[in-house]
């Protein structure tokens, strides 16, 4: 039995690595123009590593050193901050239904420490109860090289030709889409919320300019899945004895 | 900001992020019985990525044709079944080959 759980945790341990470092590397391109961002701000190497390995949020860190370049308040920055990643409240809430029942306070605190948009992914293209060993490990290894994207953008400046970094920015979205398109294809439901999203995204961009991208998320999210969850409630059935 | 200013942001945005991504996570500790929010949470998911993902794309790249060029690669390929890291690199590889023309 003991022996059967260190396998399945060596096994998770193996996917983790094996699906962090993908993201790993998306996030390593992104954190070295974060990093030249954060050198303008003011910060040392230390700092932006730090603050990386904690916050680890694209939008939010991009908030953090704008406000420190711009020398605003502390609570103005825990204010941009919070609402930055308010989809992550969301998102906390939604894995908060698929934590096995055994999962102690600090399993769950340690996952929510771990979600970003894409950690978040990995655990909703896993269907049941959430792996804390799968999850940390490919958090572990995406933060390190996060971090470490941030710390040689500090460094090191423009090394990298803009046409290299800006077609490895577009690999977080790709990953996205290897998340939604799937069950897209198989539920019509979420193939029309897909749709929706998109349009409204779409619109609220061109036509809202002054409402920022974290906002828009978070509305666009919260009006789109109500909307869904009134129109199509979901059958319990339809999820079984495992979490959705 | 001073040395010690630049570090009290940093904790203070650390903090504030790591409540956001804890609480709800370990304050519902109970099955959610709701069909409403039970449906809610379940879409969450697909609304928050699809709405990062559009138009974020498009403007991530080097023009609107690549952004396009590089969603529709991926859309198509992973329709057909491909992977996390296949996609990422399908994504790329025609965003830059787009990019170039």
């Amino acid at each position: 039995m003991m022996r059967r759980e260190t396998d399945e945790t060596r096994r998770m341990i193996r996917r983790g690595l094996r699906d962090g470092l993908p993201i790993g590397m998306g996030y390593f391109a992104v954190a070295f123009s974060l990093g030249i961002t954060a050198r303008g701000a003011g910060l040392s190497p230390l700092q932006g590593w730090v603050a990386s390995i904690l916050n680890h949020a694209s939008a939010g860190e991009y908030a953090l050193y704008a406000l420190i370049g711009a020398r605003a308040a502390v609570w103005e920055i825990a204010a941009v901050i919070f609402v930055t990643n308010m989809r992550y409240l969301l998102m906390s809430a939604a894995l908060s239904q698929r934590a096995a029942p055994e999962t102690s306070f600090f399993g769950r605190l340690g996952t929510g420490f771990c979600i970003t948009d894409e950690i978040f992914g990995l655990a909703v293209a896993h269907p049941g109860y959430f792996s804390c060993a799968y999850l940390w490990t490919a958090f572990a290894l995406a933060d390190f090289m996060w971090a470490g994207g941030t710390l040689c953008g500090i460094l090191a400046g423009n090394i990298l030709p803009a046409r290299v970094v800006t077609a490895l920015s577009v690999a977080i979205y790709g990953m996205f889409l290897a998340i939604i398109i799937p069950p897209a294809r198989k539920n019509l439901v979420v193939a029309g919320l897909v749709a929706a999203s998109f349009l409204c995204s779409f619109a609220a961009s061109r036509l809202l300019p002054g409402l920022s991208e974290g906002m828009r998320t978070v509305i666009l999210t919260v009006a789109l899945s109500a909307a869904a969850a009134l129109l199509f409630p979901r059958e319990d059935k339809e999820e079984g004895r495992e979490a959705p | 900001m001073t040395e010690r200013e630049i570090w009290a942001a940093i904790l203070v945005a650390a903090v504030v992020s790591l409540a956001v991504r804890a609480l709800p996570l370990t304050l519902i500790r109970r099955r959610i019985r709701n069909r409403f929010i039970r449906s809610f949470l379940y879409y969450v998911p697909y609304a928050t990525l699809a709405v990062m993902t559009f138009p974020a794309m498009i403007d991530a790249a080097a023009h609107p044709a690549a952004g396009i060029a590089a969603l529709a690669a991926g859309v198509i390929s992973a329709g057909a079944g491909a992977g996390l890291f296949p996609v990422a690199i399908i994504t790329c590889l025609t965003e830059y080959l787009a990019g170039l023309i």
